[in-house]
C-alpha cells in the first residue's frame, strides 16, 4: 500500500472515529486490567499479546476494550478484529481466547 | 493470582470543581503504587447487585496506605452520582489494585516529560506531576491541558502552585469552550501547532503520556508520532465515559 | 464463598423518568419484563467499532434453505412494502423502553419471493462488523420480525444499528441484529456471538432467559 494511500486510510478513520459515538464507548483494556488478572493470574495490561488474526503484537493495556453491551469485547488495535470476549453469568464468567495467539506473562 | 478486593474507608473528601471531588481512601493494607495507576471500586446493592468502576490513583506512592481517586460527577450515571451524593467520611468502599503496567511513569525512567490531558484525564498525570515533585527532581515537564472553561480546570490552583516552583514544571492551559476577561490562553482543542510548542524546548528524548476522551487521545498519538517522537515513548490512556 | 460487603446507600439502576410517556402506570408496570427497569433513552450498546458500509455497496441477502438466493439494494429495500412498528424493546442490560416507533420490512415480506426448503428450522442473522445471532425460523415469521431503517420518525443512526438492522421485540434485544447484511435458512442451530459466549439461546424476556441455563 502506497504511503499515500495508508496516510488517506488512516485520516478516514481518524474522522470516522470523531463522529462516532461508539468511539467514545471504547477505552482501552487498562481499564479492565483487573479482570484481565483474574484470567492471567497476573496483571498483564503492561505485557505483549499477539493477536490471532493479524499476528501484530500489541501491549495488552492499548487494546480496545468495547463494555457497554451484554459483555467485554477486547480488540486489536491494529485490525480490530476480536482479541477477547467476557461474560459475567451468575453461573461463572464465560472467557472466549480464541484470538489471543500468545501473551508474555510479566515476571 | 487475581487481585484481591480490600476494604477502603473514606478519610475525606474535597470539591475540586463543581462536579469533580476527591475521595481520599485509608488502605491499611496497601502495598503502593506507581503513579499513573488505577484502582476498582466496587459497589454492592443489599440484593447483591453490584458494580464495578475504575479511578485512576490522583495522589502520589510518597503518601503511604492511603490513594485518592478524583470523579466527575456524570449525570444519570450509576456510580458517580452515587459516590457524590451519598458518600461521605467514614463510609467504606471496597477497593481493588494497584492495576496497570503501561501507562505508568516514575521518576526513575526520568524526562523530559510531556502531559497532554483533556478534562478528567488529568487524574493519572497528576499522579505523576505530584510524585516527580515529591522525589524533589527537577525534570523538564511540560502539561498540555485543556479543559472547558476556566471553572472547570480541576487542581487548577495546585497546577499554579506547581509551576510557581520554578523547578521545570510549566503547565499550557487550553479553555475550548469559555475563557473568562483577560484570559491570553489557548482556546481551541489541542492540536499538533499546540504540541510542537509544548515538545520544543523538551527535544526528542520525550517521553509523552496522553490521557483523556479516546478522540482526543488519538489526535494526540497520531500527532506526536508526526513530530517525531518514536511510538514507544507515547503512552496513552483513553476514559470513555467512565465514572458514570 | 465469603460474604459480600454491602455498600451504605447504594442501590443502582432504578426506573427512569418516563412519566410524560402517555402510559398509565398499571400499564407500564405490566409491560414491563421481570428485571428490568424502564427508560425513555435509547442506549447505545456496542460490541466493537461502528461499520460504514456505503449504500451503494449495501445488500441484504436471504441463503442457504431456499430456494434460491435473494439480495436487495439499499434502493430496493426502501422500494419494499414497509409499515411503522411501535414495539416494546427489552435489552438483557435491563433497560426497557416502551413504545419505540420504527419503520420497516417484515421479515415475511422479504420471504415471500423465496421457496422455504422444508428442513429450514433456523434463522442465522449476520452483520456487517462478524456480528451474529440465531433464531428458530417460528421466531421470524408472522410479523414477529423485521429489517428497520427508520427510528422514530428518522433514518437509523449508524450507532444504533444504521443503515438497516433486524428488530425482534419479543426476544431480547441483542437477537436484534444492528448493521444486518443477511439471513441465512438453516437445518441446524448455530448459537451467535453471544449465545456462545454464555448468554440464552432463545432469549425471551417474559421467562427472563438472560443466560444459558436459565
Amino acid at each position: 500500500m502506497s504511503e499515500g494511500r495508508a496516510m488517506d486510510e488512516r485520516m478516514q478513520r481518524l474522522a470516522d472515529m470523531r463522529d462516532d459515538p461508539a468511539v467514545d464507548l471504547s477505552l482501552d483494556a487498562n481499564a479492565i486490567g483487573g479482570l484481565l488478572a483474574g484470567i492471567f493470574g497476573a496483571d498483564v495490561t503492561g505485557s505483549d499479546g499477539r493477536c490471532a488474526s493479524c499476528s501484530t503484537v500489541s501491549v495488552m493495556g492499548t487494546m480496545r476494550v468495547y463494555m457497554r453491551g451484554p459483555g467485554i469485547v477486547v480488540r486489536c488495535p491494529a485490525c480490530t478484529q476480536v482479541v477477547l470476549r467476557v461474560v459475567e453469568t451468575p453461573r461463572g464468567t464465560m472467557v472466549d481466547l480464541r484470538g489471543v495467539a500468545a501473551v508474555r506473562l510479566p515476571g | 493470582m487475581a487481585i484481591e478486593w480490600q476494604l477502603g474507608t473514606v478519610s475525606s473528601t474535597r470539591d475540586e470543581t463543581a462536579t469533580v471531588r476527591t475521595f481520599t481512601l485509608g488502605l491499611p493494607a496497601w502495598a503502593g503504587h506507581r503513579p499513573g495507576q488505577h484502582v476498582d471500586l466496587r459497589l454492592t446493592a443489599d440484593d447483591g447487585y453490584s458494580v464495578e468502576r475504575s479511578y485512576s490513583i490522583a495522589s502520589e506512592p510518597e503518601r503511604a496506605r492511603e490513594v485518592d481517586i478524583t470523579v466527575e460527577r456524570i449525570p444519570g450515571g450509576e456510580v458517580s452520582p452515587f459516590l457524590h451524593e451519598v458518600v461521605v467520611p467514614g463510609d467504606r468502599l471496597e477497593v481493588r489494585g494497584p492495576i496497570g503496567g503501561y501507562f505508568v511513569w516514575e521518576a526513575a525512567l526520568g524526562g523530559p516529560l510531556l502531559l497532554v490531558a483533556g478534562g478528567s484525564g488529568v487524574v493519572p498525570l497528576m499522579a505523576m506531576a505530584r510524585h516527580r515533585a515529591r522525589a524533589g527532581m527537577s525534570i523538564p515537564t511540560r502539561l498540555v491541558f485543556s479543559s472547558r472553561t476556566y471553572d472547570e480546570v480541576i487542581y487548577r490552583e495546585e497546577l499554579d502552585r506547581l509551576a510557581a516552583a520554578r523547578d521545570g514544571f510549566e503547565v499550557v492551559h487550553t479553555l475550548t469552550r469559555g475563557q473568562p476577561p483577560g484570559w491570553t490562553g489557548f482556546s481551541r482543542r489541542i492540536d499538533e501547532a499546540m504540541l510542537a510548542d509544548a515538545l520544543e524546548p523538551l527535544g526528542a528524548a520525550t517521553r509523552a503520556y496522553a490521557c483523556g476522551p479516546t478522540a482526543l487521545v488519538e489526535v494526540v498519538a497520531n500527532a506526536l508520532v508526526r513530530l517525531g517522537l518514536p511510538p514507544d515513548r507515547i503512552r496513552t490512556e483513553r476514559f470513555g465515559p467512565t465514572g458514570t | 464463598m465469603t460474604e459480600r460487603f454491602v455498600t451504605r446507600g447504594f442501590v443502582g439502576r432504578r426506573d427512569q423518568g418516563t412519566s410524560d410517556d402517555g402510559i398509565a402506570p398499571d400499564d407500564r408496570r405490566r409491560r414491563t419484563p421481570p428485571g428490568q427497569y424502564l427508560t425513555s433513552d435509547f442506549p447505545v450498546l456496542s460490541a466493537g467499532p461502528t461499520p460504514r458500509t456505503p449504500l451503494d455497496r449495501w445488500s441484504l441477502r436471504i441463503e442457504g434453505l431456499v430456494d434460491r438466493p435473494v439480495e436487495w439494494s439499499w434502493e430496493q429495500l426502501l422500494a419494499l412494502p414497509a409499515r411503522d412498528w411501535v414495539v416494546d424493546i427489552s435489552c438483557v442490560t435491563k433497560w426497557t423502553h416502551l413504545d419505540m416507533r420504527w419503520k420497516g420490512v417484515s421479515v415475511d415480506t422479504l420471504l415471500e419471493g423465496v421457496e422455504l426448503d422444508p428442513r429450514a428450522a433456523f434463522a442465522i442473522a449476520w452483520s456487517d462488523g462478524g456480528y451474529t445471532t440465531n433464531l428458530p425460523l417460528g421466531d421470524v415469521l408472522n410479523n414477529q420480525a423485521f429489517v428497520a431503517y427508520e427510528y422514530d420518525g428518522r433514518p437509523l443512526a449508524p450507532e444504533h444499528g444504521g443503515p438497516a438492522r433486524l428488530v425482534v421485540p419479543a426476544r431480547y434485544f441483542w437477537k436484534s441484529a444492528k448493521w444486518i447484511r443477511g439471513l441465512r435458512l438453516q437445518d441446524r442451530d448455530e448459537p451467535g456471538f453471544w449465545e456462545s459466549l454464555g448468554y440464552n439461546n432463545r432469549g425471551d424476556q417474559w421467562l427472563e432467559e438472560r443466560y444459558s441455563g436459565d
